[in-house]
């Protein structure tokens, strides 16, 4: 067994000049882990709900990102279906199976599968957990319902955002998730599609994640 | 990686006399640093978020070995493995021990610039183990054999064209002719080639921006998805980080996030912030079977209480460097190692000793914008006159820079005598250049005569300007 954790460690306490915290210290620290205190966050996200939702349209347009608006999760599959056709994209979807219960056999030009994505999968349509209008970010979370390769893979990502998880800031999302219990294998912030700069300062949508992120927001929900 | 840091000045003749150099770094005003300049115009919170950012972080260092043990338990008890290293050499065995246990034949890599310091991918191919790089800049120089010279995009001392000579040279099984003129062409080319390594490798290895001790997680920032597919495809996760990316809490790596893409790359949020913590659960369809963290020390532990404890609040944007005049006009590979510009020149004397690379902290024309762009508010400048002091102490700087500082601050802690002594010279060299006002030799000014004429003096010594106006 290596040493190498131990040495680690009082290699810290050396160089700090101390041994190992005192009870009272340690206790505040741990107090500090567990209290969840937010810091300073932007003033633009001081806003009511509409604003706030305005806010995130625009940032997340700014992004790159493309948005729609449809009243109900009834009418995604035929908004799905509509976006697809202007893009002139294949009707063909893997859909987070969080969206089971959705009427997609309303829309028989749509094929649909649940379940995580393969290389082939060119469309992907999941749920998100938040949507944080300070930087047009939606976060996902990974689990059964929402395999983590549906955000990676396919070219054209579908999101579907309850105008309700609209909310100001990222910490708003850290509570939410926290409700739930521990945290999920993998979160993730995703904020306008794949782009790199690195050849020569120029961005390039769709360098190895989605071309294309198209943001429904349902807004009786 | 081998050190080439004590070849500095060379290095940066080299890079000075190279045009396509010169035109590569040509991009950087006109990118990172406008966009950066326009991101924090709309964030009027800015000065306030890098003080906090900076108690987090000073916070988080004062107690470094609470929050680590802290940090280790969450991870074990979601599943994953900590694994410590004292060393680079030790950092390298623990990776290749894991790659061992499922027999790996290929492991993707996002970018780190850990891996870079431990020198991870020539290790990995002496054991038999391809490594791919997948973030596109890193992709692109190991298709070269080239080091990354910048810390956030290794290929900024490229051009289009050298990339698409490169792709043409590597991707062999391609049409000869096909066309590459366009920056989305070989952007695509890039996503082509790289689909279906994510899907054959065995093990997936990406850096970590944060730890966050309060849940377990490794963070990662990216752009182009690559790290994402990396960590998620094979059937192991290695992260590699340095032990002071710890930070408490979620809210904390909260607080930094806002800081590091608009520091770093001028977007207001990066495409992909990534939280993980441990394997696949039980019921997830996809991500990892195994989940190990290296947490590499490689001299930092030894940083702390000493002049350089404030680097250890670095979160490896690059601001610095992207603003510096030095770096933009020698480019990073000049620096000899993995580090760059402000940031490596204090970080590498403490990494690779300050005889190989002494040259670096001298590297600098104290300007000071990387401290007035550091979002953690890191006194580089300071840090380097500490490494400068340190050389002179160990008689490491060249002797007549020490002879000439010496007879300096002789005269300048005695104040009469300076004043005598100056206003003589200046007297002196305003009658010797009288005619023409300026020298275009003089002894002991070679170096500044050579290029450019030497002004002569001209009326009163500041001192004695000054004297007057207060007298005034």
């Amino acid at each position: 067994m290596s040493t190498a954790r131990a040495d680690i460690l009082d290699s810290i306490r050396r160089s700090l000049g101390r041994e190992g915290l005192d009870a009272a210290t340690e206790a505040g620290l741990r107090q500090r882990l567990t209290a969840h205190r937010r810091q300073i966050g932007l003033a633009r996200t001081e806003k009511d709900h509409a604003e706030l939702v305005t806010l995130f349209e625009d940032m997340a347009t700014a992004l790159a990102a493309t948005v729609a608006h449809i009243p109900n999760s009834a009418a995604l599959p035929g908004a799905v279906a509509t976006y697809l056709a202007e893009q002139n994209l294949p009707a063909h979807l893997v859909v987070a199976p969080a969206l089971q219960n959705i009427p997609w056999a309303e829309r028989p030009t749509l094929t649909v599968r649940f379940g995580k994505a393969v290389n082939e999968d060119l469309v992907s349509v999941t749920p998100v957990i938040g949507a944080v209008a300070e930087t047009g970010t939606l976060v996902l979370t990974s689990g059964p319902d929402s395999p983590t390769s549906l955000n990676f893979l396919p070219d054209t990502h579908i999101v579907m955002v309850n105008r309700s998880q609209i909310t100001g800031r990222y910490e708003d999302v850290w509570d939410k998730i926290r409700d739930q219990g521990a945290l999920p294998r993998t979160v993730n912030m995703i904020s306008g599609p794949s782009r790199t700069g690195d050849i020569e300062q120029t961005i390039q949508l769709g360098a190895h994640g989605p071309r294309r992120l198209h943001i429904l927001i349902l807004d009786e929900a | 990686m081998h050190a080439t840091s004590h070849a500095f000045v060379a290095n940066s003749k080299n890079s000075l006399n190279d045009a396509t150099l010169r035109k590569a770094l040509g991009n950087m005003r006109g990118g990172f640093v406008n966009k950066r300049a326009a991101t924090i115009a709309k964030v009027p919170e800015w000065e306030a978020l890098r003080d906090t950012g900076r108690a987090i972080k000073d916070h988080t260092l004062a107690h470094l070995d609470f929050y680590l043990e802290a940090y280790e338990a969450k991870v074990t008890a979601s599943g994953g493995v900590v694994h410590w290293a004292r060393t680079a050499e030790e950092a390298r065995q623990i990776v290749l021990g894991i790659c061992r246990t499922v027999d790996a034949k290929t492991v993707t890599k996002g970018k780190s610039m850990i891996a870079e310091e431990i020198g991870l991918n020539d290790f990995l191919e002496q054991k038999g183990i391809t490594p791919i790089e997948t973030d596109l800049g890193e992709y692109i120089i190991q298709l070269r054999q080239e080091p990354p010279s910048h810390i956030i995009a290794p290929a900024i001392h490229l051009t289009a064209e050298q990339v698409a000579e490169t792709f043409r040279k590597s991707h062999t099984h391609l049409v000869p002719d096909r066309p590459l003129g366009e920056h989305r062409q070989l952007v695509e080319e890039a996503r082509t080639e790289l689909r279906a390594k994510y899907f054959a490798a065995d093990v997936g290895i990406t850096g970590a921006n944060f730890l966050i001790a309060e849940t377990g997680t490794s963070v990662i920032v990216t752009n182009e998805g690559n790290g994402d597919l990396t960590q998620l495809l094979p059937k192991v996760h290695i992260a590699i980080a340095s032990l002071e990316k710890i930070v408490p809490t979620l809210e904390d790596a909260t607080t930094l996030l806002r800081l590091l893409a608009r520091s770093a790359t001028g977007q207001e949020f990066s495409a992909y912030t990534t939280f993980s913590t441990g394997p696949r659960r039980a019921e997830d369809p996809d991500g990892p079977e195994q989940y190990h963290v290296v947490l590499l020390d490689n001299g930092r532990s030894g940083m702390l209480g000493s002049e350089f404890q404030d680097m250890l609040r670095c979160i490896r944007c690059s601001a610095c460097m992207n603003h510096c005049p030095v770096y933009s006009a020698v480019g990073g590979h000049a620096y000899g190692w993995v580090y760059p510009g402000p940031m490596g020149a204090v970080l590498t004397p403490t990494l690779i000793g300050v005889d190989e690379a002494g040259h670096l902290p001298n590297a600098s024309t104290f300007c000071g914008k990387c401290e007035q762009v550091c979002p953690m508010k890191i006194p580089l400048p300071k840090m380097m006159r500490h490494w400068r002091e340190r050389q002179a102490e160990a008689k490491l700087s060249p002797k007549a820079m020490r002879w000439g500082i010496g007879a300096w601050a002789f005269m300048a802690t005695r104040p009469r005598l300076y004043r005598l002594f100056t206003r003589a010279v200046a007297f002196g060299l305003s009658l010797a250049a009288r005619k023409k006002g300026r020298f275009t030799s003089l002894p002991l000014a070679g170096g500044w005569t050579r290029v450019r004429d030497m002004p002569a003096p001209q009326g009163q010594t500041f001192q004695a300007l000054y004297a007057k106006r207060r007298s005034r």
